[in-house]
């Protein structure tokens, strides 16, 4: 029998207690154990962005994780974006309306990677948000929409706070 | 691909993660931000049968003053914290000005100081930076601990002095000498990609404005952090002029003999060796004499 350890975690405000074998890869966890498909996965090594989640409060990748080590600490995921099941977050609106998507495999990682972005710089330069979404590949759009995308998002944001 | 089964232990203090790697040795690994090692494992490149998770270890995770100016980093700190961290700014700059360029946000949330010293790959920049600026890295097991100096800890390819039983704890880098600049100068294929060669120049000037030391250092370009003796041997005593620094420049060029690979060719790599060595101390130069760059 392999090793299993149990883990508590709490996943876009929900709490859940798992045994894991140590070996499985926290994308995994949330894909196959929780049911959160909307974590893509591109490339298991880092490259992609993909599978990127809100570990603590960062953007990491959870390629490059064991769920083990999720045991006591808070994730969300794209799931836990949306205020509600009526509205969606000023992001994936303005995903949405700046035609910042095609296929939309790519999509998750970028709102993970660009939420705590904005949330620390609401008025980024258009470099610095190419800099902010360097780690995240996209085969579809050719980024420019992307990059439009966060300008809108940066604009709703302001409103919204004020 | 998925990792094979391993046994996994999370220590939460040092003692006891030194106790494992003890009991543990050779098939056992040291899980630091796992942003080189999980890469692998998942591609199994790399298949420890044990692995001693260090991210619960709260101790290893600090930036301090070393004595005399010079500063202290705690093998678990993050690459994003080292980036946003003052003191390493007026302490290190080097490091400060370099951190940008390792990986991307979500990478350097996760990766540390000292994995990424322990991994030598010689196409990261920190292990270069850590030859260019004399630093020293501290290495503890059961047994004890040694200070391993930073020419001596890199010995080939993701090679170190490390014994399998120990891990990093600590890596100093020592105060910037007086009259000195520093630089960096990278090409790579995208930002955050691994550089296809980055140069790392620190110089001094002495009260004649000659170069009094010049350390010059490159990743990419080798087995391991390369040191480039024959131009700081060329520049050492001069004053920095404009054709003194290309003389040092293209001695550079002897001094390493990069790898080709798909990304580019070892003409182009020696090439780039040339052009970001001149760039670097010109730029180190500059700031040495007290100029803005
Ligand atoms: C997409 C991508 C791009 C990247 N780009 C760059 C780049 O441009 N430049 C760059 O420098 N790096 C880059 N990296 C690598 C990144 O910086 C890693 O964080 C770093 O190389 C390893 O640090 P880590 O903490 O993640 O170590 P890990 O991956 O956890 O460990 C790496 C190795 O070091 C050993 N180890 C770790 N810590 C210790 C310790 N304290 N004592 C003893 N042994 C230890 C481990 O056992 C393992 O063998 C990139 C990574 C990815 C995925
Ligand atoms: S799947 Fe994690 S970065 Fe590609
Ligand atoms: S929209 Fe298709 S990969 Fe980005």
């Amino acid at each position: 029998m392999p090793q299993t350890m149990k883990i508590n975690v709490t996943v876009n405000g929900v709490a859940y207690e798992r045994e894991v074998e140590p070996r499985l890869l926290l994308s995994d966890f949330i894909r196959h154990e929780l049911g959160l498909t909307g974590t893509h996965v591109g490339c298991e090594h880092g490259v992609c962005g993909a599978c990127t989640i809100l570990f603590d409060g960062l953007a990491v990748r959870s390629c490059l994780m064991f769920a083990v080590q999720a045991d006591g600490h808070e994730i969300v995921t794209v799931e836990g974006l949306a205020p509600d099941s009526e509205h969606m977050h000023p992001l994936q609106e303005a995903f949405w309306e700046a035609h910042g998507l095609q296929c939309g495999f790519c999509t998750p990682g970028f709102l993970m990677t660009l939420k705590p972005f904005l949330e620390q710089n609401p008025d980024p330069t258009e470099e610095e948000i190419r800099e902010a979404i360097s780690g995240n590949l996209c085969r579809c759009t050719g980024y420019q929409h992307i990059v439009d995308a966060v300008k809108l998002a940066a604009d709703k944001m302001k409103e919204a706070a004020s | 691909m998925k990792p094979p089964p391993f046994a996994y232990h999370a220590p939460t203090t040092l003692d006891e993660a030194l106790q494992l790697m003890a009991e543990h040795g050779y098939g056992a690994k040291a899980l630091a931000g796992g942003q080189s090692l999980i890469a692998t494992m998942n591609f199994r490149l790399s298949i420890p049968s044990v692995l001693i998770d260090l991210n619960r270890i709260r101790e290893l995770d600090y930036i301090e003053p070393a004595a005399g100016g010079g500063l202290r980093v705690g093998a678990m700190t993050r690459h994003a914290q080292v980036e946003k961290s003052e003191l390493a700014a007026e302490r290190a700059p080097l490091v400060h000005d370099t951190m940008p360029l390792i990986a991307h946000p979500q990478i350097r949330n996760r990766g540390t100081f000292g994995g990424s010293i322990a991994h030598a790959d010689p196409a990261a920049e920190l292990p270069a930076i850590l030859r260019a600026l004399q630093g020293r890295v501290k290495a503890q097991s059961a047994r004890g601990e040694r200070w391993i100096d930073a020419d001596d800890f890199f010995v080939g390819l993701f090679a170190t002095a490390l014994e399998p039983d120990e891990i990093v704890t600590e890596v100093q880098l020592p105060p910037m000498p007086a009259h000195s600049g520093w630089s960096v100068q990278e090409v790579a294929r995208r930002h955050g990609d691994f550089a296809l060669v980055a140069a790392f120049a620190l110089l001094s000037l002495d009260d004649k404005g000659a170069c009094r030391d010049v350390r010059l250092t490159f990743c990419g370009v080798g087995e391991g952090p390369a040191l480039a003796p024959s131009a700081a041997a060329a520049l050492k005593g001069q004053q920095p002029s404009e054709q003194a620094i290309k003389e040092a420049a293209a001695a550079a060029t002897n001094d390493v003999d990069p790898p080709g690979d798909v990304h580019a060719s070892s003409q182009f790599r020696r090439h780039l060796v040339k052009i970001l060595a001149e760039r670097a101390l010109s730029t180190a130069a500059a700031r040495a004499s007290g100029k803005e760059v």
